[in-house]
C-alpha cells in the first residue's frame, strides 16, 4: 500500500485528508519558489489567497490545458499550462503577477510524471517572478478522463490594456518570430508525421521579453497565435477592429523545415499554433522603437513587419502571395489534419 | 526543396506576369485543369488574380473522389452491411450514397477501416484471415499501379478490391463531346501524366483541336502552362506540350503501365455528375476474378445519381460552373456541412474554393 502511495496518484490524493495534505505539502508545493504575492498565499493553505497589487488595471484570466501528448519535444503541460496563462495576460498589456493552478488528475497517474510535470511549471514561474498563490488537486477514476487536466488561472497589472480591438487602419502588424513550430511539435509527438521532425515546440513566456515594447506605448492591439495560429488571430482582431489586413506572405517567418514538413503535409504553416509568439499592431510612428524593443530580446529578436491595416475589406485579411497573387486568409475550419491523397 | 522553391521566385514570377499580359486573348477564354492539386496550387497563391481578365480557369473532373458514382458507393456499402472490412481513402467515407456514407454505416456498426495505400488493406487481411477485406480503389492512373502492384504480389485469399479506378484521358475527350462545348485548352495534371506519358494526349489533341498541356504544381509550373496554352490559342495551334519535363516524358512510366495493363480490363465507367463515360474504368481481369469483390460477392449498384435538392456539383464536375456559382456554396454546403461531393473530398473544387477562398479575384 505505501509503496504504491508513493508511486501513483490514488483516489486517496484527491479525497482531502492527510494523503493529500502529505502530497501537496512534500511534493507539490515546495516546487514553486514564489509562493505569494500578499500576507496569504500558498503556505497557509488558506480558503484563498490575498493579494497586494501595484497600481494600474487589473487583468484576469483562466484556461484549462488538455495537451496530448503530455509530454512533447520542446515542453510539457505543466511549461504550457502556465505559460499559456502568462501570455494571455502579457498580450493584453499587463505585468503578470500571480497565478493559481487546478489539476485534476487520473488515478493511476505516475507521481514522478507530475513532479515532472509541476517542476517544469515552477522552472517558468520562478523564471518570471510571479507567485502561484493558490490551487486545487482533485483525482477522477481510471478512464473518466485522459492523464491529467491543469487549469490556471492568472492576474495581471496594467498600466495601458491592450485590447485585439485597437488595430487602426495605417498600423504596422508585426510577428515576434516564426510561426507553427508548437502545432507542428504536436502533431509529431503524436507519431501523426511520416517523417522524424527535430521541430520544437516554441512555448516560452512573452514576459519579460514584451515589457519594453509595451513601455514604448505603440502596440494598439496584441494576440498570441495559439489555436488556429497566425491565421485566426489575424482574422479575429481584423473583425473585433473593424479593419482589412493587408499581409506579405513573403515576410512571414517560418522556418524551413516547418515550411518544409507542412508543405509535404498539405497543411498551413499559418494555421498552426504558436505557444510563443504574439502577433501585434502598431502605430506608424512607433514602428522604429517597438521594432527594436523587440530585437533587443532573444525571443522576439526574429521580430518581423508582415503587413498593414488598411481601410479596404474591413474585417478580411488579404494575403499577398509569394508569386505576387492574393487571396483572403481565411479564418481556419478546425484543426488543420495531413492530407492523405 | 530549395529548387522547388526556386519556383516560387517573386522576379521569375513577375516576369510571367507580364507574358500572360502579353498573351492575353481579345475574347474570353476557359482553360480547364483536371487535378486537385492544381486547384490548390491555383488557389492558394491567389494565381487566379494574376491571369488577364479573358482567361478563366476551372477545375474539372479532378477529385477522384468526387467522381466517384452513387453506384459504385453502394456497392461498398453493401459489403460492408454484409459483413466485409471495408478499406478505403479517407475523404471517400464521407461522400454520400443513396442511403448514407460510409461513415454513417460504421457508425451504424459496419467495419470502415481508412488506409493511405492498398498494401495498407492487404495488411489487414493478413491480421485478420478469419474475415473479408475489401479495398475500396478509387482513384485515377496515379493510384491503380499501387492497387495492381498488390493484387501480382500473391495477396491473401479474404483479400478483395472493389474496383473503381477511372482513367484522365477519356474523360477529357467527354467534356469536348457533351455539348455545349466551351473549353480553350486543358491543362493536363503532372501526376497523372508522369504515369501515362505526355504523349497520352497526343490523339485528343488532335481530334477536338485542343492544346493540351502538361503542367506541374508549383505556382510558376503552373503559370507556364497557362501561357503555353495562351501562346497556342494566339498562334492557332492544338498540340501537346510539356511544361513538366522535370517528372513528365513522352511515354511516362512504364512498369506502372504494365502493372495496371496485366491487372485490369478497361471498360464503360460512372462519373458522377458526368454520366457513363466509354473505356474510362479499370475492372479486374479475369485471372483475378477471386479477388475481384464484385464477382464474389455479386453486388451490384442501382443505375441512377441521387443529387441532393440545389446542388451544382454536376455542372462544376464538367466545368461548366464554379463552386460560388453554387446557391449552397458557404451557406447551406461547406466542409464541416458538405452536401455535395465536390465539397466533401479535399481535391474538390468547392472544398478548395472553401479553405482558401479562392474567389476568382481580388
Amino acid at each position: 500500500m505505501k509503496r504504491l502511495l508513493e508511486e501513483k496518484v490514488t483516489a486517496l490524493h484527491g479525497a482531502g485528508g492527510l494523503v493529500m495534505d502529505k502530497l501537496l505539502r512534500e511534493r507539490i508545493l515546495p516546487k514553486f519558489p514564489i509562493r505569494a504575492a500578499g500576507p496569504i498565499g500558498l503556505d497557509q493553505m488558506d480558503d484563498g489567497a490575498v493579494l497586494d497589487l501595484p497600481p494600474g488595471r487589473l487583468v484576469f484570466t483562466t484556461d484549462s490545458h488538455v495537451v496530448k501528448p503530455l509530454f512533447f519535444p520542446g515542453g510539457d503541460i505543466g511549461k504550457l499550462a502556465v505559460t499559456g496563462t502568462v501570455n494571455d495576460l502579457v498580450v493584453m498589456g499587463a505585468r503578470p503577477v500571480a497565478l493559481s493552478l487546478a489539476l485534476v488528475i487520473e488515478e493511476g497517474f505516475p507521481l514522478a510524471d507530475l513532479e515532472r510535470i509541476l517542476e517544469s511549471a515552477a522552472a517558468v514561474l520562478g523564471e518570471l517572478g510571479v507567485a502561484l498563490v493558490t490551487g486545487d488537486t482533485k483525482v477522477m477514476g481510471r478512464g473518466e478522463l485522459d492523464g491529467l487536466v491543469i487549469t490556471t488561472t492568472g492576474v495581471g497589472v496594467a498600466e495601458r490594456v491592450v485590447p485585439d480591438s485597437g488595430v487602426r487602419p495605417g498600423d504596422f502588424l508585426l510577428v515576434t518570430g516564426p510561426v507553427g513550430e508548437h502545432g507542428l511539435a504536436i502533431l509529431a509527438a503524436r507519431n501523426a508525421l511520416p517523417v522524424e521532425t527535430p521541430v520544437e515546440s516554441d512555448v516560452a513566456p512573452l514576459w519579460p521579453a514584451l515589457a519594453a515594447a509595451l513601455a514604448t506605448g505603440g502596440i494598439t492591439a496584441m494576440k498570441d497565435p495559439t489555436r488556429g495560429g497566425l491565421a485566426a488571430a489575424l482574422n479575429e482582431m481584423a473583425q473585433k477592429s473593424g479593419v482589412g489586413m493587408e499581409i506579405e506572405e513573403e515576410r512571414i517567418p517560418v522556418r524551413a523545415e516547418v515550411r518544409g514538413l507542412c508543405e509535404l503535409l498539405g497543411i498551413s504553416p499559418y494555421e498552426l499554433a504558436c505557444e510563443g509568439r504574439a502577433v501585434l499592431a502598431v502605430a506608424p510612428e512607433k514602428l522604429a522603437e517597438v521594432l527594436s524593443a523587440l530585437r533587443a530580446h532573444p525571443l522576439t529578436q526574429g521580430a518581423q513587419v508582415i503587413g498593414r491595416a488598411t481601410e479596404h475589406y474591413p474585417g478580411k485579411v488579404i494575403l499577398r502571395t509569394a508569386v505576387g497573387g492574393k487571396r483572403f486568409l481565411e479564418m481556419p475550419l478546425g484543426d488543420p489534419v495531413p492530407r492523405i491523397c | 526543396m530549395r529548387e522547388l522553391f526556386s519556383l516560387r521566385d517573386p522576379a521569375l514570377a513577375a516576369r510571367f506576369r507580364e507574358l500572360l499580359r502579353k498573351l492575353q486573348p481579345r475574347e474570353p477564354v476557359r482553360i480547364v485543369h483536371v487535378c486537385g492539386t492544381h486547384e490548390i496550387t491555383i488557389a492558394q497563391y491567389g494565381l487566379r488574380s494574376l491571369l488577364p481578365e479573358t482567361v478563366e480557369v476551372l477545375e474539372g473532373p479532378g477529385c477522384p473522389v468526387c467522381v466517384t458514382s452513387t453506384q459504385d458507393l453502394d456497392c461498398a456499402l453493401q459489403l460492408a452491411e454484409r459483413g466485409a472490412t471495408l478499406c478505403t481513402f479517407g475523404d471517400m467515407t464521407r461522400v454520400p450514397g443513396t442511403r448514407m456514407t460510409l461513415e454513417e454505416a460504421r457508425a451504424e456498426g459496419a467495419d470502415v477501416r481508412v488506409v493511405l495505400s492498398a498494401a495498407d488493406a492487404v495488411e489487414i487481411a493478413r491480421r485478420q484471415p478469419e474475415r473479408p477485406v475489401v479495398f475500396f480503389a478509387v482513384g485515377f492512373e496515379t493510384t491503380a499501379p499501387g492497387t495492381a502492384a498488390v493484387l501480382l504480389d500473391n495477396p491473401p485469399d479474404n483479400f478483395f478490391v472493389l474496383a473503381s479506378h477511372k482513367l484522365i484521358p477519356p474523360a477529357l475527350a467527354a467534356l469536348l463531346s457533351i455539348p455545349p462545348v466551351a473549353i480553350a485548352a486543358f491543362l493536363a495534371p503532372g501526376h497523372v501524366s508522369t504515369v501515362i506519358g505526355a504523349g497520352a494526349y497526343r490523339a485528343i489533341a488532335a481530334r477536338f483541336r485542343v492544346p493540351i498541356v502538361v503542367a506541374g504544381f508549383e505556382p510558376l509550373d503552373v503559370l507556364y502552362g497557362i501561357a503555353l496554352a495562351l501562346r497556342q490559342l494566339r498562334e492557332g495551334r492544338a498540340e501537346v506540350e510539356n511544361a513538366y519535363p522535370r517528372s513528365v516524358t513522352e511515354a511516362g512510366n512504364l512498369r506502372a503501365q504494365e502493372l495496371m495493363r496485366a491487372v485490369f480490363r478497361v471498360g464503360p465507367a460512372l462519373w458522377r455528375g458526368i454520366g457513363e463515360i466509354p473505356a474510362s474504368g479499370l475492372y479486374l481481369r479475369e485471372e483475378f476474378a477471386a479477388h475481384d469483390a464484385r464477382r464474389e460477392f455479386g453486388v451490384e449498384g442501382r443505375l441512377g445519381e441521387e443529387k441532393p435538392p440545389g446542388c451544382r456539383c454536376a455542372e462544376v464536375l464538367l466545368a461548366r460552373a464554379v463552386p460560388t456559382d453554387c446557391p449552397l456554396y458557404g451557406t447551406a454546403c461547406t466542409p464541416l456541412t458538405p452536401v455535395g461531393p465536390c465539397m466533401v473530398g479535399a481535391e474538390g473544387a468547392c472544398n478548395i474554393w472553401y479553405r482558401y477562398a479562392g474567389r476568382p479575384r481580388l
